[in-house]
């Protein structure tokens, strides 16, 4: 710690501490336990402050700025119910691998622990949901604090951090402060060195017939889209991701077979029963994609992981590399042979043409996949996407191809509904040239459907296109397949009229029901950068296909052209 | 299977916590837990016991190491580590039975802490099978109150000897 000789308080070092780290935008919502902090606030030029109408949506769209931009997120919030609305999004960034930073205020420290007014333990409730969280006794601990925080959020796997900030703390002088020696910019932290053999790795691949390359979120928190990309072209492997994972290979790439998993296509999930070798870059084996321990029955498995507590957690593996997978892969890569895997590379190509992705798209309805096709096609696949959670979720991610890394915002682990508006507002004032669009529901649309006033407010140009179901229609699919269409409920009996509601905040909006429609929705939708709501009325009875029903695994997988054998 | 976890923890507030809310997460019971500070004030020494497997015990280990606080875990094996245990018992006796309590305690290694007319208050350190077992031995004359420190641990220096 170095000192300097002029005395500041708690509020005002927070304040140059974030501006050094170079944090930009901060999302929050005052309080009277942050209001020094604020006051201090009031004052920074550099860094730009957005007033959410609730906590939620402030960490939300902390999230979905650090997704598309790889930068730490920020939120503020103030003590007590305050800090408590931020519970779901810290939740949500640590099962993703998210980098934020909650700063929350806190009741002055003679006070803590009596039940004060708007009092909470946020620093007990939030250390099973965080990566790291501190309590600030003292304005001289702050900058150690801070420093520590940004490390441990952005360091490794990343993950949330909360700073609990009392009150007389901000408000108390302290002479010790030092500039972050770490900046917010994307892979800016030091890297331990790649444990394992990269060459035993690369033999591995070189010995396999039939490889499959199996990407996760790490691919995207590592920025290893272009290694992944020279791995695969080298090897001549084709590459399925995890929900988490899209964008990190492009899906339009000739070796990609998209995604794997629950939802995923029908082709990656039969390449992962066929392949003889199968190499996890950055994914963790997740339930929804691996369900049992005979997962790749016929393969060797190998696994490259910054976080040693993913090894063997779910399913054993042959092999493990521990590191930054940019690293890790770039090890690998000079041992890598060029195999002849025609034969593979042909099985693949049956597969895709015997198993598509499959929708009815003969009725007078709109059907959300070809929908969302005509977006994908109009956007030239390049806007950012994020979605809610539910079917719209998972047609978002089946037909949406995404090419690049940082394009695609889901809530993956946790399946937070009311996620998708605020993290496209964040991914917004992160991408401000870029068209975002936020694929909701009905259902989850109204979790966060406060933040439209945050749009209005900023001018934002957001772009928002919510299916119509009038249902949960995920929670439906499962009641009709699965619980003989008892609709316990799931159906809407009242929904506001989201048109007018949108139009009510300055948001020009439309919605259309006849297939006739389509052509005009999508120009009026994406006409410009100015934000837009387009409501697309879809058959409740829709369903996403494939599925591997809960607790089945890979071999169990339903296509759309198996929908009457599973209704009998 | 029983695992004996003796971990090293950086002595902040909340790291009690942390730890074992990592435990809590997996729906473990915890056995016993025993923390004290190390030489080093700003280090806390923790043994904790544990029932489960070794897989289970692995996976909660990779998941201590991932706590910034934490700053080793061991897993003691028993045969190459000293696990002791204090016990506090306060129990009844009467004029017949004083001299058999007395050669107990004697047989056993106990500290007589406290003797009245109608109750002895001893104190025995040993393993946790050894204090167990004083405890059944002594459950026949009645036992008022028992206080028990949970586990401690330390590994030998020479993991050759047998
Ligand atoms: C906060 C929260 N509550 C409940 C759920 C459970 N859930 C998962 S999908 C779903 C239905 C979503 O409906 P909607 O947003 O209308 O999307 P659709 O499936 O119709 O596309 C529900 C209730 C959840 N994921 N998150």
């Amino acid at each position: 710690m170095t000192s300097t000789t002029e005395a500041i308080t708690g509020g005002r070092l927070m304040v140059e501490l974030l501006e050094e780290a170079g944090v930009e935008i901060v999302f929050g919502y005052p309080g009277g336990a942050i209001l020094p902090f604020y006051d201090e606030l009031y004052h920074s030029k550099k860094i730009k402050h957005i007033l959410v109408r609730h906590e939620q949506g402030a960490i939300h769209m902390a999230e979905g700025y650090a997704r598309s931009t790889g930068k730490l997120g920020v939120c503020i919030a103030t003590s007590g119910p305050g800090a408590t609305n931020l519970i779901t999004g810290l939740t949500d960034a640590k099962m993703d691998s998210v980098p934020i930073l909650a700063i929350t205020g806190q009741v002055a420290t003679d006070a803590i622990g009596t039940d004060a007014f708007q009092e909470a333990d946020i620093f007990g409730i939030t250390i099973p949901i965080t990566k790291y969280n501190a309590l600030i006794k003292k304005a001289d601990d702050l900058a150690r604090h801070f420093e520590e925080a940004i490390k441990i959020a952005m360091g490794g796997r990343p993950g949330p951090v909360l700073l609990d900030f009392p009150k007389d703390v901000q408000l108390e002088k302290t002479t010790v402060r030092k500039a972050p020696s770490l900046k917010i910019a994307p892979h800016h932290y030091e890297r331990p060195k790649v444990k394992g053999d990269p060459q035993e790795f690369a033999d591995g691949l070189n010995q396999a017939k039939r490889p499959l390359l199996y990407v996760g979120g790490g691919a995207i928190n590592s920025f290893a889209s272009a290694e992944i990309k020279a791995l695969a072209e080298k090897a001549n492997a084709p590459v399925t991701t995890t929900l988490m994972g899209l964008g990190a290979f492009p899906g339009t790439h000739p070796l990609s077979v998209g995604m794997l998993g629950m939802h995923g296509t029908a082709y990656a999930n039969k390449a992962v029963l066929e392949c003889d070798y199968i190499l996890n870059l950055g994914a963790r084996f997740d339930d929804r994609v691996a369900k049992y321990q005979d997962f790749a029955p016929n393969a060797v498995r190998a696994h490259v992981d910054i976080d040693a507590a993913e090894f063997n957690k779910r399913i054993n593996v042959d092999y493990i590399l521990h590191g930054d997978l940019k690293d890790a892969i770039r090890e690998i890569l000079p041992f890598v042979k060029g195999g002849d895997r025609t034969e593979w590379i042909q099985r693949i190509q049956t597969l895709k043409q015997n198993h598509p992705l499959e929708y009815d798209n003969s009725g007078e309805s709109i059907k959300p996949q070809d929908f969302l096709h005509r977006v994908y096609t109009k956007t030239k696949g390049e806007a950012i996407v994020s979605t809610d959670v539910g079917q719209h979720q998972m047609w978002a991610a089946q037909y949406y191809l995404f090419d690049k890394p940082n394009t695609w915002l889901t809530s993956g682990g946790l399946g937070t509904m009311g996620y998708g508006l605020p993290a496209a507002i964040g991914a917004k004032f992160g991408n401000p040239d870029k068209t975002v669009i936020c694929v909701t529901g009905d259902g989850s649309f109204q979790m966060c459907i406060q933040e439209l006033a945050t749009i209005a407010q900023s001018k934002l140009g957001v772009k928002i296109l919510l299916f119509n179901n009038n249902f949960l229609g995920m929670v439906r699919q499962w009641q009709e397949l699965f619980y003989e269409e008892r609709f316990s409920e799931s159906q809407w009996t009242y929904n506001p009229n989201f048109v007018k509601l949108a139009e009510s905040y300055d948001i020009p909006a439309m919605r259309i029901e006849k297939k006739s429609e389509i052509d005009k929705g999508v120009e009026f939708f994406l006409k410009d950068n100015g934000s837009a709501l387009i409501e697309v009325m879809i058959p409740a009875e829709e369903k996403v296909f494939p599925m591997i029903p809960a607790g089945k695994s890979q071999q169990d997988l339903i296509e759309f052209k198996d929908l009457g054998k599973l209704k009998k | 299977m029983k695992h004996t976890l003796s971990i090293l923890v950086n002595n902040h507030p909340g790291v009690m916590s942390h730890v074992s809310g990592l435990f809590t997460r997996r729906g473990y019971n915890i056995d016993s837990i025993a923390v004290g500070v190390t030489d080093n004030p700003e280090i806390s020494s923790m043994t904790i016991v544990l029932n489960g497997d070794d897989f289970v015990v692995g996976q909660v280990k990779n998941q201590l190491l991932k706590l910034p606080d934490v700053l080793r875990v061991q897993d003691m094996a028993y045969a190459s580590s000293v696990q002791r245990e204090l016990v506090l018992v306060s129990f009844s006796i009467n004029e017949k039975n004083r001299s058999e309590a007395l050669t107990i305690c004697n047989g056993f290694d106990v500290k007589i802490l406290e003797m009245t007319e109608d109750s002895l208050l001893i104190e025995f350190s040993g393993n946790s099978r050894q204090v167990t077992n004083i405890i059944t031995v002594l459950k026949p004359f009645g036992i008022r109150e028992i206080s028990r420190t949970g586990q401690i641990a330390i590994a030998y220096r020479n993991q050759n000897a047998t």
